[in-house]
């Protein structure tokens, strides 16, 4: 196996070094191509599909965050078939999913012209908001199940194995082992996983109190005031 | 969302790592830090306290107006106040007034060895070195020290000993190059939070081995080959025992020792009684894992050592420091990348302030004060008259404080540090600071120790001040302002400025300069005389900070020490001795308790205390072995007494393999049940830094009512 490949991007010849990427292949052109779950922190997993780009003679679409570039491959990254993909997978995601917070996908449904209205009875994923630290609440309900968080939380960065996919299809979210508050997992509060989130589904609390309309002034009391109705409820 | 008004760029002001920050503002308020992803220190990770523990700077209880004492304190007789009441909000011109005068009263009455200051490890080299050069230029005292004494002292007499210098030889980061390192002393995952995890990554994905040798089952021995699970205090015996290994088993790097060390032949002696046998019998650590842990360290490509303040905050600090040394010298792990001698250093800026000459010996750049040359540098640069600056070494930390009685220390200034939670022993600690005839303190809260003060001067966070920090791995980074102070609170270098110039109208000296308009100014003269930092300036170091030392404005840094010769030139051995823990367990007092830190706090606590990060840990609670908890009858959660001959506390026990048979470990944050009521205050003859890792102590259960804090609940589940 030599040490470079030379393939076709869009019409472009570009020599890359071996087991580089599609995504960071075509980076080196100058294009970029969409990606959603992608983080150059963290390990590539293919879940989000907004990078599917044609390769000549593949039998389906492939994801460029993890397809290697091979000698001679012709690879197509705005193709009708590819845009139509990606254009289904926003409007979808769009359909379940609180994307308020999210500008980059919110940029995406623009540039792609996904259809806000297309799956008008769709299903939302409505999931209470969980505030059980005094560090950092977890809004599932815009959670797009990137996969980021649980990276950082495990190999990618932290190595503390506190959270991970949790249920299964349409039920699918991020959790705890048996559905702990974040104090009692193994969780550091590092706040890794607050720094990957692309949507605002991980947020600082104090972020969070200052939306709500909590003063700054009001703020600085939030430790006091918690560990006052700590008091009444452990007493007897 | 809330869309910030500006994104800034700064520095970490907890640990030694030195995290690059930004700080999200919106309204002069920060409500978000986040760090890019191509940061060299810590590549967009952060730790708790990094990421969420900013909040103490908007805590109500911060002091954001000069202060002073409605009671007039008497030596002998002071008093804590911690209710604002108990102080009179002043101008500024009347706080500074009120020190210049009282300070220059008693320097004149009493001369240069009444006056000192514990500069501070939080705060700036620039601050750092304003300070030092306030009492060194206008009241002629070397009595300056920060907690660098109690820390890394040991670490710092050790490597000058050996080596001439007294930083990290190599870079954090380079952990992954590491084939094999050895981590003792150091609870890294909670101290050091992000070289953990490069330390971690080195494991799973590099295919480092790790070696802890360690009294506690910290959480790095889960990614470790061997754990060595050392009795506190025995550190000499079992790293002398390795080197007894490598000699005896011919594993020694004849060229290194040859080349660059001198002393070998006494050493090699010297060695013969630490057989790994013995070193079992003192240490408990099986001789087979002392063999094993040898052969691993000296067969290494690239073997790094990597220790904390278990190394150094012993009676024989010094010697343990000087028993890693010599394992690095055997076997020629220094001098390249993924090697090394790296002692993690605690605070943010401990290496810029002992770099700054924060110290009772050194002025910036580790200049020795009894050297003349040094001495007429400094005189040259300070506009003072020839021999104007004294050359007699000052006064460590603790001989400041055992020095406060009348014909000795009688006014002490404290910028940011916390004696009164620090030091060991506080009983005494408490009668010596009855002692001061005057007290400064300049921080942001009342806490233990600026209670006792006379006068407080309200100073600002990091957040809200320009300058530097260096880290453990001697890079020089930016700090910068995100808001303007809070209040009337100013940033630490222009309170000390004004307070200068007060001084020096008063003593009528020409002046030595303190008319600066930024912190910039104020490196740019240190740089000129230290040429360690002669090619740092803050233009250079926008973006990416330089390591030092960096010789001119064209050198690109030093990430490696020692490629080719030690400061000293060639490497020392130096012949040791086991000298056990000053005090030894007995039947009154049968367990050794080993005090240390909690990933949520930072040490006395005036910052993490006054923060979220309190609820995350709010209470203080003793480590104990199961089987010992089953023989006192102690069970998980239960109120427990701790006592040694100085002092008592009641904390909750938390039973856990975490700490071993015989050993009991307690957190030293919080001022309720305050660990170092127990430690003692037996020094190193050498570094002068406490015994803060081994003491003798009861344990005995207690009653829920005998506890400080009962409502604190701590509902954890990290290891």
């Amino acid at each position: 196996m030599s040490d470079s490949v030379t393939l076709i991007i869009d019409e472009q010849s570009v020599t890359v070094p071996a087991g580089t990427t599609l995504l960071k292949a075509a980076q080196q052109l100058g294009e970029e191509i969409p990606t959603i779950c992608f983080h150059d922190h963290c390990t590539a997993n293919a879940l989000c599909r907004s990078c599917v780009v044609e390769v000549e003679g593949a039998r389906t679409l492939v994801a460029s965050c993890v397809a290697q570039a091979t000698e001679g491959m012709k690879v197509h990254t705005r193709s009708e078939k590819v845009e139509r993909s990606r254009r289904t997978i926003l409007e979808m995601l769009d359909s379940a999913v609180d994307l308020s917070e999210a500008p980059e996908i919110l940029n995406m449904i623009e540039d792609y012209g996904a259809d806000r209205e297309r799956f008008p009875g769709a299903e939302r994923r409505e999931i209470p908001l969980l505030d059980d630290n005094p560090m950092y609440i977890r809004d599932y309900s815009k959670c797009v199940l990137c996969w980021r968080c649980v990276q950082v939380c495990a190999e990618d960065a932290q190595y503390t194995y506190a959270i991970n996919f949790d249920g299964r299809g349409f039920e699918t979210q991020i959790g705890t082992f048996f559905d702990k508050p974040m104090p009692e997992t193994t969780c550091v509060f590092c706040g890794q996983c607050v720094g990957v989130c692309p949507t605002g589904a991980l947020k600082p609390k104090r972020e969070f109190m200052l939306e709500q309309g909590v003063a700054p002034r009001d703020l600085g009391m939030m430790s006091s005031g918690r560990k006052r109705r700590k008091r009444t409820l452990s007493q007897p | 969302m809330i869309k910030p008004d500006r994104i800034v760029s700064t520095t970490c002001p907890y640990c030694g790592v030195g995290c690059n920050l930004q700080l999200h503002v919106k309204d002069d308020h920060i409500f978000k830090v986040t760090s890019p992803f191509e940061a060299v220190v810590n590549q967009g990770n952060l730790c708790v306290k990094g990421r969420f523990g900013y909040d103490y700077i908007y805590h109500p209880k911060r002091v954001t107006t000069p202060l002073v004492r409605k009671t007039p304190q008497k030596p002998g007789a002071r008093t804590q106040a911690f209710d604002r009441d108990e102080w009179r909000e002043v101008s500024w011109d009347e706080a500074l007034d009120t020190i210049a005068d009282r300070l220059v009263e008693i320097y004149t009455r009493d001369g240069s060895d009444a006056m000192s200051v514990y500069c501070c490890a939080k705060a700036t080299n620039e601050d750092n070195y304003l300070l030092q050069k306030m009492f060194r230029a206008l009241f002629r005292t070397n009595n300056v020290d920060h907690c660098t004494r109690l820390c890394h002292a040991g670490s710092v007499v050790a490597l000058q000993q050996a080596l001439g210098s007294s930083a990290m030889s190599n870079t954090a980061s380079e952990v992954i190059h590491n084939d094999v390192m050895i981590v003792t002393g150091s609870n890294t995952s909670e101290n050091h939070p992000i070289i953990a995890l490069q330390m971690k990554e080195a494991v799973r994905k590099y295919g480092a081995k790790m070696i802890v040798i360690d009294p506690r089952r910290i959480e790095l021995v889960d990614f470790a080959e061997l754990w060595l699970p050392l009795k506190p205090g025995t550190n000499v015996p079992v790293l002398s025992a390795m080197a007894h290994v490598i000699v005896k088993e011919g594993l020694v790097n004849h060229e290194f020792l040859r080349e660059r060390t001198e002393g070998y032949a006494d050493f090699v002696e010297s060695l013969e009684k630490f057989t790994p046998e013995y070193a079992e019998q003192i240490s408990g650590v099986p001789a087979e894992d002392i063999r094993a842990a040898a052969r691993l360290y000296a067969n290494a490509k690239n073997g790094a050592i990597y220790w904390g303040m278990g190394i150094s905050q012993l009676s024989h600090g010094t010697a343990s420091a000087l028993a890693l040394i010599h394992l690095a010298f055997l076997t020629g792990n220094i001098g390249r990348e993924g090697t090394g001698l790296n002692p993690l250093r605690g605070q943010n800026n401990v290496q810029g302030a002992s770099d700054m000459g924060a110290m009772p010996f050194h002025y910036p750049g580790y200049m020795l004060v009894s050297n003349e040359d040094n001495a007429q540098k400094w005189e040259a640069a300070w506009n003072i008259e020839p021999g104007g600056l004294s050359r007699k070494l000052g006064l460590t930390t603790t001989e400041i404080l055992s020095n406060a009685h009348p014909g000795g220390v009688r006014a002490l200034y404290i910028m940011g540090e916390n004696p009164m939670m620090s030091e060991p022993n506080l009983n005494d600690t408490r009668k010596h600071m009855e002692q001061l005839e005057f007290l400064v303190a300049q921080d942001l809260f009342i806490n233990e120790s600026g209670a006792f003060a006379d006068v407080f001067l309200p100073a600002t966070p990091f957040a809200e001040k320009e300058g530097t920090f260096t880290n453990t791995d001697r890079r020089v980074q930016r700090v910068r302002q995100a808001h303007a102070p809070r209040g009337n609170s100013r940033p630490d270098w222009e309170i000390i400025c004004d307070l200068a110039q007060r001084i020096e109208a008063r003593l009528g000296r020409p002046t030595s300069r303190w008319d600066y308009t930024s912190p910039e100014e104020v490196f740019a003269e240190m740089a000129s005389v230290v040429p360690d930092f002669a090619g740092v300036t803050y233009a250079r170091i926008d973006k990416v900070g330089l390591q030092y030392p960096v010789w001119d404005k064209n050198h690109p840094g030093t990430p490696d020490l020692f490629a080719e010769t030690f400061p000293r030139g060639r490497g020392k051995f130096t012949p040791l001795d086991y000298v056990p823990a000053v005090e030894p367990v007995d039947d009154e007092y049968p367990f050794i308790l080993t005090t240390g830190r909690l990933l949520e706090h930072w040490h006395g606590g005036t910052m993490t205390r006054h923060s979220d990060l309190d609820a995350l840990y709010p209470e203080a609670r003793v480590e104990i072995h199961p089987a010992d908890a089953e023989i006192h009858g102690i069970s998980d959660g239960m109120p427990v007494r701790v006592s040694s001959r100085r002092g008592e506390i009641v904390v909750r026990a938390t039973v856990t393999e975490k700490t071993t048979v015989g050993v009991v470990f307690l957190p030293w944050h919080f001022h309720e049940a305050a660990a170092n009521l127990l430690t003692i205050d037996a020094l190193d003859p050498q570094a002068k830094i406490p015994e803060f890792k081994a003491c003798a102590v009861q344990v005995f259960p207690a009653r829920e009512v005998d506890l400080p804090n009962p409502e604190a609940v701590l509902e954890r589940g990290r290891y």
